[in-house]
């Protein structure tokens, strides 16, 4: 592939958000015709190099060359004239709308009069549509179109212009495996007409299937491209985690306590089914696998946020029925929620308002809250977990990242619960601040909790469960002890794969 | 059939059978209770249904649009009365004292533009400020019945024009002037939503905001020509209306919002923009129409006519949320 | 400090505007007509204000809860109508509480839709303002409803009478809002209305019952609602059907203009009694400088724009907005 000048190139891209140094000095090129997979842990900063290169963030830094030209993006437009096409992760739709009409957002084909030229329209949609051979028209309603269609629909977009680059950010997130087959033909299509393609995915599998060249970032950095066929999975995956993965592993064991935690047979629709599994006191359980595996939909039924449709839950070793969050909270479980944005904090609230939030009707002074008892409990967990606030007066939504998480973590320490559920606890976390939460999580532990630990993040896991579930598409698949467990097992178990099957 | 297609069918039907449902009941109660001489279903009846539906119906074409983008305009009544005011006012102004007859298009004229122009107010705030239409439509509700008052005092504004009284009361193929504005209006504006491809951004900013910016559609010329969609429409209904009455109150108008947004809900268009149709609002202007005349019919009177449209928008809020329920796995927020 | 930066500046009077507004306007009319901050004056204003402010004390509960109560007009004429009935028929002291609980109950069904059904607000009180209305109609049979004999009830000692020598309007006013202030500001039911609207899905993460919650503030505004009612009743002994028509929006601009965000999750009872205050003053600065009255409308209209979006702008740091 030498000698080819390359459709797209970065150089020292370098992108911070507030308290984060999301892209630091990464540099890449794609080749015309190559597949090039992009690979990094949650977090790495993949999908922020991506919205760069697709014109939705601005790097601070740095330059992205398309073709021979430097050039600036200011939005999602200027990158689709200049040949780059960005599909995105999280659907950009239109349910409404008909397919053409989605594919053709914001340049539907006119004619006089601000017309709509239907006939063109659909003349057009319906090419594109008949490569990726899908079951629907250009008069199909997107909302009616199932969640892996309208992927399909996304996909299409793509296929609408001269690209010369088109980004793939993980496509088959939600597709079956005869989708992603026409999927992959559709990419080689592209290939072959020379268009690069940078491919953003979580599974080995695919990776070595279909790409070229691999490279990886790790927290915002460029770590090095290798050819796929020269490598293997673990090397790669040694690329992504850093050559301490062994020393990250969990060293210290305590004793543990009687089964806090029981959970057997449950089941949620099409979510997940037949889990079980137990937690003990004193005891770290990690909940690995890719994002939609039902981990969290898992903690949301033990928190009474979803009504299993079987099985049973019991809470030191008595059965019960959780039918709300309030009854979740009075049995003692509690649950750190994934998004802690939107489901963790209220953040036009300041920051000891949101830490006793759940405990408020027990905080009385007379008929009012004792505002003096409040702040002594902001007093004590800001000293425990080391909060950096200028007071408790503080908005929460002007704190960093680090800071809103331990927020969301005192507000449920100081309901002194049985057992916490940790549901990806240092998503968009600098790093400094990731280990002392995890060193936080084994502390709980060693105090008597039952801790539940929903991570994306291997290193995480590994870091700090005493005993790892593997879980692919709703089901457990496998449940490793901290000696047992190895990346390769655990990268095999969330991918569906047993181990005769691997590569 | 693919899931949500049973319960897309009975929201889009639903305002139809609704008024199928209507025109039974009526007609059945009307005999058994053997009030009036006349059935229901009478050809003058129902001619008078589509002319009484005009001054709301042509609103609610303007309100489909404004609240499929998204937005909601609470100050149309106000624009209604205002335009109406410009109409009537203009009529006697000196320096039109030649134009006999032609002050007729010149005050219709002059109407139209305040309309456009007051719709263009609240467009322009709600695109450069970005405070909510809500909001801004409902500091235009106060603001512009003041500009009502301050023109003439609480005096009525009258003139009549016999010319125009000729015209408004005119019967073409048996419809009146009115019916035949709203079936106008609402060919046009289905013409605007469906075929055009300033329609169909609407949608689509109504939709999902965020993947039409990101699409490179201008969100706030959109929105600025809606809302002057909709205040055109508001006086163009003033127009049609006042030039058979003559004669403006002050008040004139109040409580128009809360019907015309009755009637565009009524006909599916969802709050939060994206969905709905001027078909489905044609529909539902007419079931209020039809629900007022039947109620009187029957020999209901006004406060049971208020009783039964609140409790059925309620009805129909509750019926399309039970539609959508979704499976028994469903997050409890 | 040396530098109090063009941002802080800004940020002071995003907070605090309403209040520097409130007395660049006494200043203004102040200055305009001297009759203007005379004790008798001031007290007439806020008198004629009690009403509209009695209601508004209540939709700052539902506004802060997220939600909207546009049935409060509506509502309003039918307490009043039907006081005054039972006035007549059962005597002031049966016809009070029988109001206060018709009313609570109307507040009750709208807080079951929109807390436990989950329908949203702005249609649902859409609905009830026709529906109420309709009530209202078919209680009084279209007519007006007097109380017969004038002279020989003590009705009118909450609409009329003085105490200590304040009006007993402005004294009712002043409880209910003080106790209501105390309830949003201090107790745990309040922080909760506060976490339900500013971040409902959180709350529901905290253990919030929400729905509960919600259905509590339409009570709360039923009961304020109810107050007003025989506020209105006891001072005119008589009333139309339509006598809180149009009130539903005044109220809400009181609200808005008291810096409560129709998002919800922000806003004080304090604040709302400021804008209640604003809109009062104005009205009444306009009238003694010899306007008519619905110039205020013209005034209020430029006021509200500017005032919320100043408070925007000030919150996304920039004046004009980002929209393309």
């Amino acid at each position: 592939m030498t000698g080819q000048s390359p459709v797209l190139r970065l150089e020292g891209i370098v992108k911070t958000f507030p308290g984060v140094r999301a892209l630091d000095g990464v540099s890449l090129s794609i080749l015309p015709g190559e597949v090039h997979a992009l690979m990094g842990e949650n977090g790495a900063g993949k999908s922020t190099l991506m919205k760069v290169l697709g014109g939705i963030h601005q790097p601070d830094e740095g330059t992205i060359y398309v073709g021979e030209e430097p050039v600036v993006m200011s939005g999602p437009l200027e990158a689709k004239a200049k040949g780059i096409m960005f599909i995105h992760q999280e659907l950009s739709l239109a349910g409404e709308l008909s397919v053409a009409e989605n594919i053709y957002l914001g340049e539907l084909p006119r004619k006089r009069f601000g017309l709509v030229d239907w006939v063109d329209l659909e003349r057009k949609t319906n090419d594109s549509l008949s490569r990726l051979k899908v079951g629907f028209n250009a008069r199909t309603r997107v909302g009616d179109l199932s969640i892996a269609n309208q992927q399909m629909v996304e996909i299409a977009r793509a296929l609408t212009v001269d690209a010369k680059a088109v980004i793939f950010d993980e496509p088959t997130a939600s597709l079956t495996d005869a989708e992603k087959v026409v999927l992959f033909e559709v990419i080689a299509d592209l290939q072959s007409q020379g268009v690069g393609i940078a491919y953003i995915s979580h599974r080995m599998e695919e990776i070595f299937r279909i790409t070229d060249r691999i490279s990886v970032l790790r927290d915002g950095q460029y770590r090095g491209t290798v050819n796929t066929s020269e490598t293997d999975e673990e090397s790669v995956t040694q690329m992504m985690i850093g050559r301490k993965l062994d020393l990250s592993r969990l060293a210290s064991h305590h004793e543990l306590g009687d089964v806090a935690l029981e959970v057997r047979g449950l089941c949620c629709g099409d979510l997940f089914e037949d889990v079980s599994f137990s937690v003990r006191s004193g005891e770290v359980v990690g909940f690995y696998g890719l994002v939609g595996a039902g981990r969290t939909e898992i903690a949301e039924t033990l928190f009474g946020l979803r009504e299993p449709s079987a099985g049973t839950i019991l809470l030191n070793g008595e059965e019960l029925r959780i039918a709300s969050p309030a009854d979740a909270i009075a049995r003692g479980i509690s649950l750190v929620p994934e998004d802690r944005k939107t489901q963790g904090l209220v953040l036009g609230m300041n920051c000891r308002d949101n830490m006793t939030l759940p405990q408020i009707s027990d905080l009385k002074a007379g008929p009012f809250v004792a505002e003096g008892a409040e702040v002594a409990i902001f007093d004590q967990y800001r000293d425990k977990l080391d909060i950096r606030t200028p007071g408790w007066k503080q908005m929460v939504g002007n704190l960093s990242g680090g800071n809103q998480q331990k927020i969301v973590i005192a507000k449920w320490l100081s309901m002194h619960p049985n057992v916490l559920i940790v549901d990806e606890p240092t998503r968009g976390i600098d790093v400094g601040s990731k280990s002392e939460i995890h060193n936080l999580i084994r502390d709980l532990a060693a105090h008597g909790y039952a801790v539940i630990v929903i991570s994306s993040e291997m290193p995480e896991v590994l870091h700090v469960s005493d005993r790892i579930v593997a879980m692919y598409s709703g089901r457990v698949m496998r449940t490793f002890t901290s000696e047992e467990v190895t990346e390769d097992t655990l990268i095999q178990a969330i991918s569906g794969l047993t181990p005769g099957q691997a590569a | 059939m693919a899931p949500g297609t049973l319960s897309t069918f009975l929201k889009r039907g639903a305002i139809w059978g609704f008024i199928v449902l209507e025109l039974i009941f009526f007609t059945v109660a009307g005999h058994l209770l053997a009030v009036g001489e006349k059935t229901f279903m009478d050809l003058d009846n129902l001619l008078l249904l589509f002319k009484q539906s005009a001054p709301i119906g042509i609103i609610a074409m303007g309100m489909t649009i404004v609240m499929v983008n998204g937005n909601i305009d609470l100050s149309v009544g106000a624009t209604y009365a205002l335009s109406a005011v410009v109409l009537l006012d203009a009529m006697t102004w000196p320096i039109f004292g030649g134009l006999g007859d032609w002050v007729i298009p010149v005050a219709c004229l002059l109407a139209l533009l305040t309309g456009l122009f007051l719709g263009a107010i609240n467009g322009i705030i709600v695109w450069k400020t970005g405070v909510d239409a809500f909001i801004v439509t409902l500091g235009a509700m106060l603001g512009y019945r003041g500009l009502v008052f301050m023109y003439n005092g609480e005096q009525p504004t009258s003139h009549l024009n016999w010319t125009l009284v000729d015209f408004a009361e005119a019967q073409f193929l048996g419809l009146h002037t009115a019916t035949w504005f709203l079936l106008l209006v609402t060919v046009a504006m289905w013409f605007l939503m469906n075929r055009t491809v300033h329609g169909r951004n609407a949608y689509a900013i109504g939709d999902n905001r965020e993947a039409a910016v990101n699409a490179g559609i201008k969100v706030g010329p959109h929105m600025m020509i809606n809302f002057m969609i909709i205040g055109f429409l508001a006086a163009l209904s003033a127009v049609v209306f006042y030039a058979e009455s003559g004669s403006v109150n002050p008040n004139d108008g109040s409580l128009y919002e809360l019907w015309v947004i009755t009637a565009v809900v009524l006909g599916g268009t969802k709050l939060a923009g994206g969905s709905g149709s001027i078909i489905g609002t044609f529909g539902g202007v007419l079931a209020i129409q039809l629900l007022r005349k039947g109620l009187s019919h029957i020999g209901a009177d006004t406060s049971t006519v208020n009783l039964v449209i609140g409790l059925i928008l309620i009805a129909v809020l509750l019926l399309d949320r039970q539609l959508n329920v979704k499976g028994k796995g469903e997050l409890k927020t | 400090m040396a530098k109090l930066s063009q941002k802080d500046i800004g940020g002071f009077l995003a907070r605090q505007g309403i209040l520097v507004a409130f007395v660049l306007f006494m200043i203004g009319f102040t200055l305009a007509n001297q009759r203007f901050l005379d004790p008798d004056n001031v007290m007439g204003v806020i008198r004629s204000s009690a009403i509209l402010g009695v209601m508004a004390l209540g939709v700052t509960f539902v506004v802060i809860s997220g939600n909207l109560d546009l049935s409060v007009g509506s509502m309003m004429s039918f307490s009043t109508i039907v006081v005054l009935d039972l006035h007549d028929k059962l005597g002031p002291a049966l016809a009070i509480p029988a109001m206060f609980a018709m009313t609570l109950c109307l507040g009750a069904f709208i807080g079951f839709l929109v807390g436990y059904l989950r329908l949203n607000s702005l249609i649902v009180t859409l609905g009830m303002l026709s529906a109420i209305h309709g009530l209202t109609l078919a209680w009084s049979g279209g007519k007006n409803m007097d109380i017969a004999d004038k002279a020989g009830t003590w009705f009118s000692f909450f609409g009329q009478s003085r105490m200590m020598g304040i009006p007993v309007p402005i004294l009712i006013f002043a409880l209910l809002a003080a106790s209501l202030g105390m309830l949003l500001a201090k107790t745990p039911f309040g922080r909760k209305v506060y976490a339900v609207g500013g971040n409902n899905t959180a709350a529901t993460f905290s253990g919030i019952p929400r729905a509960r919650v919600v259905f509590t503030c339409y009570l709360i505004s039923a009961f304020c609602v109810a107050t007003a009612g025989l506020l209105q009743a006891s001072r005119s002994m008589g009333s139309q059907n339509t006598v809180g028509q149009g009130l539903e929006l005044e109220v809400l601009a009181a609200v808005i203009l008291g810096g409560a965000s129709l998002m919800g999750g922000s806003g004080t009872i304090f604040k709302t009694v400021i804008g209640v205050l604003i809109l009062g003053f104005i009205q009444n600065g306009l009238l003694l400088v010899g306007l008519q009255f619905y110039v205020q409308y013209v005034v209020t209209w430029i006021i509200i724009i500017l005032a919320v979006w100043l408070d925007i702008a000030a919150k996304r740091g920039k004046l004009w907005s980002p929209i393309a």
